[in-house]
């Protein structure tokens, strides 16, 4: 089938509860003044974590209390409460109205693919686990199970929204929420759904962000200055920074958007996955670059848009040393050659890298960009990796205004070889 | 206790599960916990955890297995303090 005869998909509503900002517009404000929200954490220097830098939402239990029921909140745990409030958040930018609690309807077209990469670790950390070995059972009471049940966090949503459509949650590590919208276009054009709320989220815990400290995956080299610790692109990077959070899109076929008068901040052209199978250079934690390239290029191919007509491109750029392997995919992937490529920028440089929530946090911020003309700057990269040298002109180191953004890639990619990239296109009649 | 102490403070304890607000206003002691209040089956456990911190008490399962009203409730509080 010709791009021209998909069925169109389009964005109508955004949510986010980021580091740097919970809510669109403390994020976009956040994002395009470059400003990190990633801090010092107590509960890593506690328990002598090589890195004690992470991104983690602020603010969240005072609003959820204003948001939702007393009754409902005994059984949200992090991951529950970032995912909530930035599909409610979405829901409501749509136009959508928050059924009440009590009613019969139920959304049969409407359905939900929010991923998570880890899922309930604060609640196996905090009271499985404990209570288990402590043998008092009973004292977990009846909503562990719903908490730490991988698809916990989409259900919710559909109690929350009376969602009747698929609701699912995916899990592909850190290409999570970029996947669920691949799989949301892709269950809207088949026809199969009307709007699906796609994304993922994050818990913020030590319990988490152990492992990848014992990898040695995260930078030790920036904890006394936390702002600059997450530096992807540069020289200077030394590993990622945890972050966490959510960030939830509404899809919506066109045809649906316009009969409900619905405000379209962008379309979602195109996009695609795919996996390195642990191939050529590829394992279960280093992506095949073959693999990527071709996600990108069949991402591109499922859109109809030219690689020329690339004018931005949010990268997974996690400040690794991935992230000049992935800048020569992306090169290759659009055929560009050295300061050929359009402005190229690294959300994780100021959230750090959300896991889970990273490609619904990083998707919220390139629909953003496309919606309103600009490039939110890429910071802690002044010394461009060596590698990435060639490129540097199309780093952004301050926001670029640009109206005539027309078309952002986004990409991600995960633990697993595992690949997924959307194509954002300014929306057109 | 006064049994009326132990009413006002299981009502307290039920309050957040509640899912019909009207029946709350004219709760008694032939309230039915689950068919009146609207209150979730999976939550009891929840509940009775809640009680048992509450009142400094320990419910067996059988006992639970008995609670249908808040007067049932009341009662076996009660018959515990």
């Amino acid at each position: 089938m010709s791009a021209a005869e998909k069925r169109r998909v389009v964005i109508t509503g955004i949510g986010v509860v980021a580091p740097n900002g919970v809510g669109v517009p403390a994020y976009e404000e956040a994002l395009r003044a470059g400003r990190s929200g990633l801090k010092t954490q107590e509960s890593m220097i506690e328990a002598k974590f090589g890195c004690t830098v992470a991104g983690s939402p602020e603010g969240v239990d005072e609003l959820c209390e204003k948001t939702f029921g007393e009754d409902e909140l005994l059984a949200m745990n992090m991951n529950h409460r970032y995912a909530s409030l930035a599909a409610l958040e979405a829901w409501q930018d749509a136009g959508l109205e928050r059924p009440a609690h009590d009613s019969e309807e139920v959304d049969w077209d409407t359905g939900a693919i929010v991923g998570t990469g880890i899922g309930g670790m604060d609640t196996i950390a905090g009271k499985v686990v404990p209570l288990t070995d402590a043998k008092k059972i009973r004292r977990m009471g009846s909503t562990s199970v719903e908490q730490v049940m991988a698809s916990g966090i989409s259900a919710r949503l559909s109690g929350q929204l009376a969602l009747g459509n698929q609701v699912t949650t995916n899990s592909s590590a850190c290409s999570t929420g970029t996947e669920a919208l691949v799989m949301g276009m892709e269950r809207i054009r088949a026809g199969l759904a009307d709007r699906m709320l796609c994304g993922g989220a994050e818990a913020a815990s030590h319990y988490i962000w152990s492992g990848f400290d014992a990898m040695r995956v995260l930078n030790r080299g920036s904890n006394d200055e936390p702002e600059k610790a997450s530096r992807p692109l540069s020289a200077s990077a030394g590993g990622f920074i945890p972050g966490s959070g959510a960030g939830v899109v509404l899809l919506e076929s066109l045809e649906s958007a316009l009969a409900r008068g619905a405000h379209i901040r962008a379309e979602l052209a195109g996009g695609g996955v795919n996996c390195g199978g642990h191939r050529m250079g590829g394992s279960m934690t280093a992506p095949n670059p073959t693999s990527v390239q071709r996600c990108i290029s069949e991402a591109l191919a499922d859109s109809g848009i030219d690689p020329s007509d690339v004018d931005a491109i949010n990268g997974h750029l996690t400040a690794t040393g991935a992230d000049p392997k992935e800048v020569g995919s992306w090169a290759r992937a659009l055929g560009r050659g050295p300061g050929e490529l359009p402005p190229i920028t690294s959300t994780k440089s100021m959230i750090g890298h959300g896991l889970g929530a990273a490609g619904g946090l990083e998707s919220v911020a390139s629909i953003l960009m496309v919606e309103k003309g600009f490039v939110h700057p890429s910071i802690n990269c002044e010394d461009v990796h060596p590698e990435i040298e060639p490129h540097a002109a199309s780093i952004p180191h301050e926001m670029l205004e640009r109206p005539d953004l027309d078309v952002l890639v986004k990409a991600g990619f995960g633990f697993g070889d595992v690949n997924a990239c959307l194509v954002f296109k300014r929306y057109r009649a | 206790m006064e049994q009326s102490e132990v009413m006002e403070r299981v009502v307290k304890i039920l309050t957040p599960w509640v899912k019909d607000e009207g029946a709350l206003a004219s709760v008694g002691m032939e309230t039915n916990i689950l068919e009146d209040l609207k209150v979730n089956s999976a939550r009891l456990v929840d509940v009775v955890i809640a009680f048992e911190d509450d009142f400094d008490i320990e419910i067996a399962d059988e006992d639970v297995d008995q609670v249908n009203t808040v007067g049932d409730a009341v009662n076996l509080i009660s018959g515990k303090l």
